[in-house]
């Protein structure tokens, strides 16, 4: 690293979790500034430091202030998030820290000042920390952004990025090197920590569907209390929250255990943090929300319930554990079903191997383009050639096209609409020069309370009866309630009462089988290595020696009642079951894509006359019932069925008006909605989807719906692995006719019932909904689910 | 499907207007021409076709319905600049429609006075027969006119379905009184659940949503 500085290289120093490597990232920082300082120099801003988390800026600038203190050394370090108050803020401008710990969006703030020029003049080093969870985010998308301005304010800036080990490096070199230019970033390896030892919980009474781990409760109680401190990953929300209360339920001997995900309130989450750093915690029940984050040292075990779906992210969370010196790390797997014992061999292989997976980072967004732009016009005046200049310098953006981002400038300057109407709200103001300048100081305020590419679901706050607020939730979870249902929540079984204005209010309730078991946020995408290797280990009968008996048996029932998915080609098994007709079918593509395969499929067996009723999806397969049996696979499941119908289909869906609503608050069309707003009386909600529909209908090529259509595309994927599934499948579809379910189809035919059933349009659903009114007034109950009781014997 | 008001039998169009054939009559609620120039002159520049958007599907109504009186139930027009930005095919294609029927403004709080250069005549509340339109529902209980129609509420309602819920814009109506779901582009909904809907129907209320082909009913309590 001091060698890199030495000669002014930027460098990616990638290492595993922990082992100091932020600390190496600041060494030469602090030699230069000690010897400024020594030789009488004032450096002002010296060097930056940006996270992905404010936590982590508040921890590492503790850990640098420590050290400095004690060695007498005047060097001036502080942070700046959006939690730091405005006296501070405003003293930090005017007599900046040598060394600023800050986030991506204090750095946008900060680079759409109209001192910026002089306030960043004499920076020498940037260090990117976590880049590896920055890169190919909307986040890192306006982080390179900035450091492509930075370079322009600053030329002799050295860049430093810190990494956890990545599946793409140079992608993760071009995105944080000048001109986007992987060539210019010197690599440095941290040393390999020792490596973790992963094995699948023994011992395990597997069931044949549910993703939970519930049924391993116990045993997880166990190593908790053979452990000194547990950190217990899970996927999902609703998982964290239904596992926290089964521990409790276990807890005798009242072992201090937590809970800690996105939707609880900050405070919360905080107290749970610091409760971990100061060692008074045995074990944490966690989502994604502690994937990142500070390093602690007593965590000696990590449990991952439920399948990993990916092995560079449960490289990820084996490391939050065993991080002084080289004690390995251990991690126990605990499988929810028979399938994910499968993925979980597979992932434990791929650990072994190193074999990380992930998508490589998609080019930029071009909401956080015109973002950025209007930032910088907020800065100062700028032409656009030299701006397009310094936009492509960024990695994201090193293939912007000049059109795309005239088009972007147009949006920025008025809306960008070819209805020339808006001339006189214009935000940006064209002067003789050629230059842009921003309209005025309403425009700069504006602008500042929009900095920032995290948008989240609309959420509502979730309040006790009588007592505290406990946290948000999301809105849609919400809707779908009726007063008296009991949900979990923040680590209690809650009843909805109702709402008040726009909080959710609700009592403490008494059992333990919530009504509505889940509210979806947050799952995992599963990565097509850890699929294809499943299905590798599916097809091989010698790989099936590690496995588990049960496992094993299943699968051997398989192939006497059916056959097995071949490691290519496609298995197609259709059976009769209660008067339905199923089809199932084995194409490892991930739910996403399935889901999408359900809605094309099921449109087709409509126009074919087979009558589908519904369909469910999971990770690995997709199930699909009708009136009808299909018959004809080759022309279901043909690849065409991607073309217009998709196209279609695409559009009006809600992950479409979702994408549109998030470019749409990136690139400030409308606003976000400010804490304290929802009371101002404005009751009437005004969705984004009306302004989504009006603008396709008359600019269906406008820049929004560009960005949203790019976004949705990199979001989706899945649907390009759907693509290539059904390519590959051609003339190689396998069609068994049983006369029963298979054993390898159980799994997914349990799912139906537990999944929203997907298929019909508005006016089916709705028409569906007034008869089962209907039927209930007249006495008959609505229809009952399809549920359970497989007979496989 | 038609609903029964007073005894007049009246038919909800699922583009959120209604008929009543005996009157060859065509109400409408809530158009809020020029919403969104009203927000780009607050700084959000949202796209400038919510007027557009509203004519077509009006011109759309007209063409459904042999209508030869069109009744606009007040905030036909967002603020009372709305007039000026009007775009002059707008203003045309408006027009054109008002030419040849007996075309009523019926005025509300967003549009106290309706543009001077359009035809039609402006009024805060007209009575025929057994229905009385107006823009905003009456309070006082004593008061209240039967066969009441108005609009300036913007009902929405949730309804759950097998699949999922699903929300959209409504008809409610008790039998006595009713309110008219919004029509404009850029018009958001209220919940019926609101409390400021409620109260106007202490007897209760059913419910026609507007699917995306046809309209649906249900009881009120289906809402959430």
């Amino acid at each position: 690293m001091l060698s890199a500085a030495g000669d002014g290289t930027h460098c990616l120093l990638i290492a595993p979790t922990g082992g100091g490597k932020t600390l190496s990232g600041f060494l030469p920082s602090m030699t230069d500034l000690f010897h400024r300082l020594e030789s009488g120099e004032q450096p002002g801003l010296h060097t930056l430091y940006i996270s992905p988390l404010k936590a982590l800026a508040v921890d590492i600038h503790r850990n640098l202030e420590l050290p400095l203190a004690e060695m007498g050394i005047p060097i001036r370090t502080e942070t700046r998030t959006g939690d730091t108050p405005a006296s501070k803020r405003a003293r930090q401008r005017e007599n900046p820290p040598h060394i600023l710990l800050t986030t991506p969006e204090s750095l946008a703030l900060l680079v759409s000042y109209d001192d910026a020029r002089t306030y960043f003049a004499g920076l020498k080093t940037v260090v990117v920390d976590e880049a590896h969870a920055l890169a190919g985010t909307k986040r890192g998308d306006q982080l390179a952004l900035c450091l492509a301005r930075l370079a322009e304010l600053a030329p002799q800036m050295r860049r430093v990025g810190l990494s956890a080990t990545v599946p793409h490096e140079s992608d993760l070199c071009a995105w944080i090197a000048p001109d986007g230019d992987a060539e210019k970033i010197r690599i440095v390896r941290g040393e390999d920590g020792a490596r973790a030892k992963v094995t699948i919980m023994d011992n395990l009474d597997l069931p044949w569907s549910g993703h939970y781990g519930l049924h391993a409760v116990d045993l997880v109680h166990e190593e908790i209390r053979k452990s000194g401190v547990t950190i217990i990953f899970v996927n999902t929300r609703a998982q964290s929250e239904v596992l926290f209360q089964e521990l409790w339920h276990r807890n005798e001997d009242h072992l201090p255990i937590a809970l800690h995900h996105g939707s609880l309130a900050a405070e919360q989450r905080r107290k749970v943090e610091a409760a971990m750093s100061q060692g008074r915690l045995r074990a944490v029940v966690a989502t994604a929300s502690l994937d990142l984050g500070i390093d602690w040292a007593a965590v000696d075990l990590v449990i991952q319930m439920g399948a990993p779906k990916g092995v560079s992210r449960l490289l990820q969370r084996i490391g939050r554990a065993g991080h002084q010196y080289n004690t390995p790390s251990r991690a126990i797997l605990v499988p929810g079903n028979r399938f994910e014992v499968l993925e979980c061999q597979a992932a434990i292989e791929g650990v072994d191997r190193m074999r990380l997976d992930g998508d490589p980072p998609r080019p930029g967004g071009l909401d956080v383009l015109a973002q950025h732009i209007l930032g910088l016009a907020c800065s100062e005046p700028f032409h656009p050639d030299a701006l397009f200049e310094e936009v492509t310098g960024a990695g994201p953006y090193r293939d912007l096209s000049r059109k795309d981002f005239d088009d972007v400038l147009r949006y920025v300057e008025d809306g960008g609409y070819s209805l020339k109407v808006y001339d006189r709200f214009r935000r940006l103001f064209r002067k003789k020069s050629g230059e842009y300048e921003v309209a005025g100081p309403r425009i700069v305020r504006r602008h500042r309370m929009n900095i920032g590419t995290i948008v989240e679901e609309p959420m509502l706050k979730v309040r006790l009866r009588r007592g505290p607020a406990l946290g948000e939730i999301e809105e849609y979870f919400v809707n779908g309630l009726e007063p008296g249902d009991t949900f979990m929540f923040a680590g209690r079984m809650l009843r909805f009462d109702g709402m008040r204005e726009t909080t959710v209010m609700a009592s403490e309730a008494k059992g333990d089988a919530p009504k509505i078991p889940a509210y979806m946020g947050g799952r995992l995408p599963f990565t097509t290595y850890l699929s294809e290797r499943v299905r590798e280990l599916l097809s091989d009968p010698k790989e099936w020696q590690n496995l588990p008996d049960q496992v094993r048996e299943w699968l051997d029932l398989q192939q006497w009642r059916s056959v097995l998915p071949g490691p290519d080609g496609m298995l197609i098994e259709t059976f009769p079951r209660r008067n339905k007709e199923y089809l199932v079918a084995y194409c490892f593509a991930g739910r996403n894509a399935h889901q999408t395969l359900g809605m094309l499929l099921t449109r087709r067996m409509e126009r074919a006359g087979l009558g589908p009723l519904g369909f469910v999806a999971s990770d690995y397969v997709i199930a699909v019932w009708s009136i009808k049996p299909a018959t004809d696979m080759a022309m279901l499941f043909d690849e065409d069925m991607l073309g217009d119908d998709l196209e279609a289909w695409m559009e009006e869906s809600s992950l479409m008006k979702r994408t549109f609503r998030n470019a749409a608050i990136i690139a400030g069309l409308i606003e976000r909605r400010m804490p304290g707003q929802e009371k101002s009386g404005r009751r009437v909600t005004f969705s984004t989807d009306l302004i989504y529909d009006v603008l396709r209908e008359h600019e269906p090529d406008h820049i929004l719906l560009r960005a949203t259509r790019q976004d949705a595309a990199s979001g989706m994927t899945d649907i390009a692995r759907l693509a290539e599934t059904l390519a590959h499948a051609k003339g190689r579809i396998k069609h068994r006719r049983l006369n029963r379910v298979s054993p390898l189809a159980v799994p997914i035919l349990l799912e139906i019932g537990k999944e929203s059933v997907y298929g019909s349009g508005i006016d089916d659903l709705l028409a569906e909904a007034a008869d089962d009114l209907i039927e209930e007034a007249m006495g008959n109950g609505p229809n009952s689910a399809i549920h359970g009781e497989l007979p496989l014997s | 499907m038609s609903i029964i008001l007073n005894g007049a039998h009246l038919v909800p169009d699922r583009a959120g207007a209604m008929f009543w054939p005996e009157r060859k009559t065509l109400v409408v609620a809530d158009l809020h021409f020029e919403k969104g120039s009203a927000f780009a002159g607050r700084g959000q520049l949202l796209p400038p076709y919510d007027t557009n958007t509203t004519l077509r599907t009006l011109e759309g109504c007209l063409k459904r319905y042999d209508a030869e009186r069109v009744i606009c139930l007040g905030d036909s027009f967002d603020d009372t600049g709305a007039g000026e930005r009007l775009s002059p095919e707008n203003r045309k294609r408006l027009q054109s429609m008002i030419k040849g029927r007996d075309w009523i403004w019926i005025t509300g709080n967003h549009d106290p006075d309706i543009p001077t250069d359009l035809a039609g005549n402006p009024m805060p509340q007209l009575t025929d027969g057994a229905l009385t339109f107006r823009h905003e529902a009456e309070a006082d209980r004593s008061r209240i006119p039967s066969g009441e129609i108005s609009g300036h509420f913007h009902p929405k309602a949730r309804i759950k379905t097998k699949a999922r819920s699903i929300s959209s814009r409504c008809f409610i109506s008790d039998g006595k009184r009713m309110i008219m779901p919004s029509f404009g582009a850029y018009t958001g909904g209220l919940a019926v659940s609101d409390p400021a809907i409620q109260t106007l129907f202490p007897a209760g209320f059913k419910i026609w949503l507007l699917g995306r082909d046809r309209v649906h009913a249900f009881p009120g309590a289906a809402a959430a």
